[in-house]
């Protein structure tokens, strides 16, 4: 935060300001100096921001009408549907949220990934992020279930019976989760009630996150930092504002198509099925974006085995910039490094795609090779990489990514001056 | 070195992408291929044919209702939009043809009473379990969402309902389990409820197996998202909407940046005239500059 100190024109505004900086505030943000190479990857900040508030605004009318009660939660899902004005809209807005925010999530953290966002001095930003996606994961799992159907029974049951693979302490852990001795009403209501405060957490932590961004300043393309209030930055108003606007609005059309004419593409049919605990469905899939983990949960043969695989896949990101050792962010410069980010990402579709199957045969063999790969990738490539990949020449600054231009204007423009003075326009 | 190893990895790829493509259409679980259908409430502007919910209805009534709920629907639901739109006078008349309880009174008894519009679908059993135990175990599922909580959709009600077969020779099959092409598994506790004319249609329409098929799948369908007229059409306007304003936000968008480009010409523009210059005075090869 670098720009000079902002003063209030009014005197109302200066008494106002000077006990609490709200204007200045607002100035900041809008004044806020942003990388003019920005490319349409860097729009899914703003995208998740509005995502988030979505899901709070559609979640607060739903919890009017929604009644977390096992006897009544289903009946009370179809009444929302069904008589409440506009009530399948709501909802069918809320469930297709989801997925919105973690399609958009995932683009954002492989945004991150390529352009080496999360290296200094944004190791902060980062695992902020992480922590963000964590809760994300748990509030996205726990609203799963309000709708009691049979996956959010089944779902629940499995990701809570996870908790019993800890030694000694294990199954009372899980009993102290339920209220109980398998998954109930007491489940449900906590569940509710837990569902109703993590987004909260995360807007907390979505404030933090933006914070730390505005300290450091945004990251590039080229991953080569930026003089700030120079010409290579641009006011966040109106440039970015507009720019993010735009985005925003086409990853809305993909949004509300699917609310309008695939409301349940992404969703599980056996969750229209009333919960039922004595009837198991034949495959218990989570959610399309928890699938990855769900894939190196079961790919080890051992269930704790398992359950430290699936959190350490999650907690070694947060260890990113530290075993990154590469001192250039961008991929762009990074030859070697480009290629492993497609193969990780494709790695990571993978996972998605072999959760989504039973455990066995093919299935299984190939979700231990992804998942050995994934862990490969973190813990020795990337550190080994850093020190051995022969990175391409960085361009002295962002207004130079063409190389042979590099630090020639200035020298030019000297040599020019001392033939023809100093002033441009008159040159013939 | 590397670029050997950047060729490995670049090879790598290729290979666990074809892999995977190849896994991923030869290994599919196999999959039901139901009997296909056109429905009218299929795609972006799909509507209810209002003449074949009524008689799905009738269908439903006369044939399902023995043994399936419909518990989400109420009898007001006949006569809204979007739905099979009965008259409100008939939607009170088939209202009152059940008998539902009531109360209590003042007295403290529960009474029956003849049913209105605002009354749920009466249920042919009071719960699961009197359901489940009049049907030999298994229960018929209510049908409120039945469209929705099925893979195939409208598909598989349709395939089903006419996908009774003679069992294969060594297919084993206990008492009171018949054997349907499109069940998964292949068994069914519930027997072919449909025949050629054993309902008898007022507005003259055939009364063919299919015919009635095709009706109470679309009631059905109606009845797990009685909304989906309102929701094509909502969908349809704000789709256009959306389309116009990306437009115009697009057009604000080059012309806000435009002033920035701008800046950025000028500067190139400055860049190429000294540029120029210095070739005029120094030659074209940077590295002899003094």
């Amino acid at each position: 935060m670098s720009e000079e100190k902002y003063i209030p024109k009014s005197k109302v505004g200066q008494w106002f300001d000077s006990r609490l900086p709200l204007l200045t505030l607002s100035h900041h943000l809008q004044v806020y100096p942003t990388p003019k190479n920005l490319n349409y990857w860097w729009t899914f900040g703003g995208i998740l921001t509005f995502c988030l508030i979505t899901q709070i605004v559609t979640g607060l009318v739903l919890a009017m009408h929604y009644v977390a009660h096992v006897d009544h939660a289903f009946e009370s899902i179809e009444h929302i549907m069904r008589n409440v004005n506009y009530g399948w809209l709501i909802r069918y807005v809320h469930a297709n949220g989801s997925s919105m925010f973690f399609l958009a999530v995932y683009i954002h953290i492989f945004r991150s990934l390529y352009y080496g966002s999360y290296k200094a001095p944004r190791e902060i930003i980062w695992i902020i992020g992480l922590l963000i996606y964590i809760l994300m994961m748990a509030t996205a799992f726990m609203g799963y279930v309000l709708p009691w159907g049979q996956m959010s029974f089944w779902g629940a049951t499995v990701i809570t019976n996870l908790f019993t693979a800890i030694p000694f302490i294990g199954e009372s852990i899980t009993t102290w989760l339920w209220g109980g001795y398998s998954v109930d009403n007491p489940t449900l209501n906590r569940f509710y009630s837990l569902h109703y405060l993590l987004p909260f957490l995360i807007f907390g932590l979505v404030i933090l996150h933006i914070w730390a961004l505005h300290v450091p300043g945004n990251n590039n393309p080229t991953g080569i930092d930026v003089k700030k209030n120079s010409n290579e930055t641009m006011p966040f108003l109106p440039y970015m504002v507009i720019k993010d606007l735009f985005a925003l609005l086409l990853f809305v059309t993909v949004f509300l198509w699917f609310v309008f004419f695939a409301p349940n593409a992404l969703g599980h049919p056996d969750n229209y099925i009333e919960a039922n605990p004595l009837v198991t469905p034949a495959h218990i899939v989570p959610e399309w974006y928890l699938l990855p983990f769900y894939a190196i949960l079961r790919a080890i043969p051992s269930k704790l085995g398992g359950v430290i695989f699936m959190f350490s896949a999650i907690f070694i990101l947060m260890l990113l910039p530290w075993l990154d050792t590469s001192k250039v962010r961008s991929a762009t410069f990074r030859p070697v490094y480009k290629k492993l980010f497609w193969l990780l990402v494709f790695i990571v579709i993978l996972l998605g795609y072999l959760g989504a199957k039973p455990p066995e045969g093919v299935y299984l063999i190939l979700s231990r090779l992804a998942t050995f790969y994934y862990f490969i990738h973190f813990l020795v490539i990337l550190p080994l990489l850093g020190r051995y990949e022969k990175t391409d020449p960085l361009p002295q600054s962002i207004s130079d990514p063409v190389l042979e231009k590099t630090g020639m204007f200035d020298k030019f423009k000297k040599a020019a001056a001392s033939y023809e003075g100093d002033n441009v326009n008159s040159f013939k | 070195m590397l670029i050997r190893l950047s060729k490995f990895i670049n090879f790598f790829f290729i290979i666990s992408l074809f892999t995977s493509i190849s896994f991923a259409t030869f290994s599919e679980e196999k999959k039901i291929n139901f009997i296909e259908n056109k429905w009218s409430f299929d795609g972006l502007f799909g509507t209810f044919d209002r003449a074949s919910l009524q008689r799905g209805y009738q269908v439903y009534q006369e044939v399902c209702s023995g043994c399936h709920s419909v518990q989400h629907l109420s009898y007001r639901n006949l006569s809204e939009k979007g739905g099979p739109e009965f008259t409100i006078e008939e939607a009170k008349a088939i209202a009152q043809q059940f008998e539902i309880e009531d109360g209590p009174n003042s007295d403290g008894e529960m009474f029956m009473r003849p049913g209105r519009l605002s009354d749920k679908f009466l249920k042919p059993y009071p719960n699961i379990e009197s359901s489940t135990a009049a049907n030999g175990g298994a229960y018929p599922p209510d049908m409120s969402v039945l469209a929705k909580a099925r893979v195939g959709g409208a598909d598989y009600i349709y395939s089903l309902l006419l996908g009774y077969e003679e069992a294969p020779k060594d297919f084993e099959l206990d008492d009171g389990v018949y054997y349907n092409k499109y069940m998964p598994g292949n068994k069914i506790k519930m027997s072919e409820a449909l025949a050629d004319g054993i309902v008898e249609y007022s507005d003259g329409t055939e009364t063919s197996k299919e015919q009635l098929a095709k009706d109470v799948t679309a009631f059905l369908v109606w009845s797990s998202e009685p909304y989906l007229e309102s929701q094509h059409r909502m969908g349809f306007k704000v789709i256009i909407y959306l389309f116009i304003l990306i437009i115009l936000v697009y057009m604000s968008k080059q012309k806000v940046w435009s002033r920035f480009n701008l800046a950025k010409n000028e500067e190139e523009e400055t860049f190429d005239k000294v540029e120029k210059v210095i070739t005029e005075y120094e030659g074209e090869d940077p590295k002899t500059f003094k």
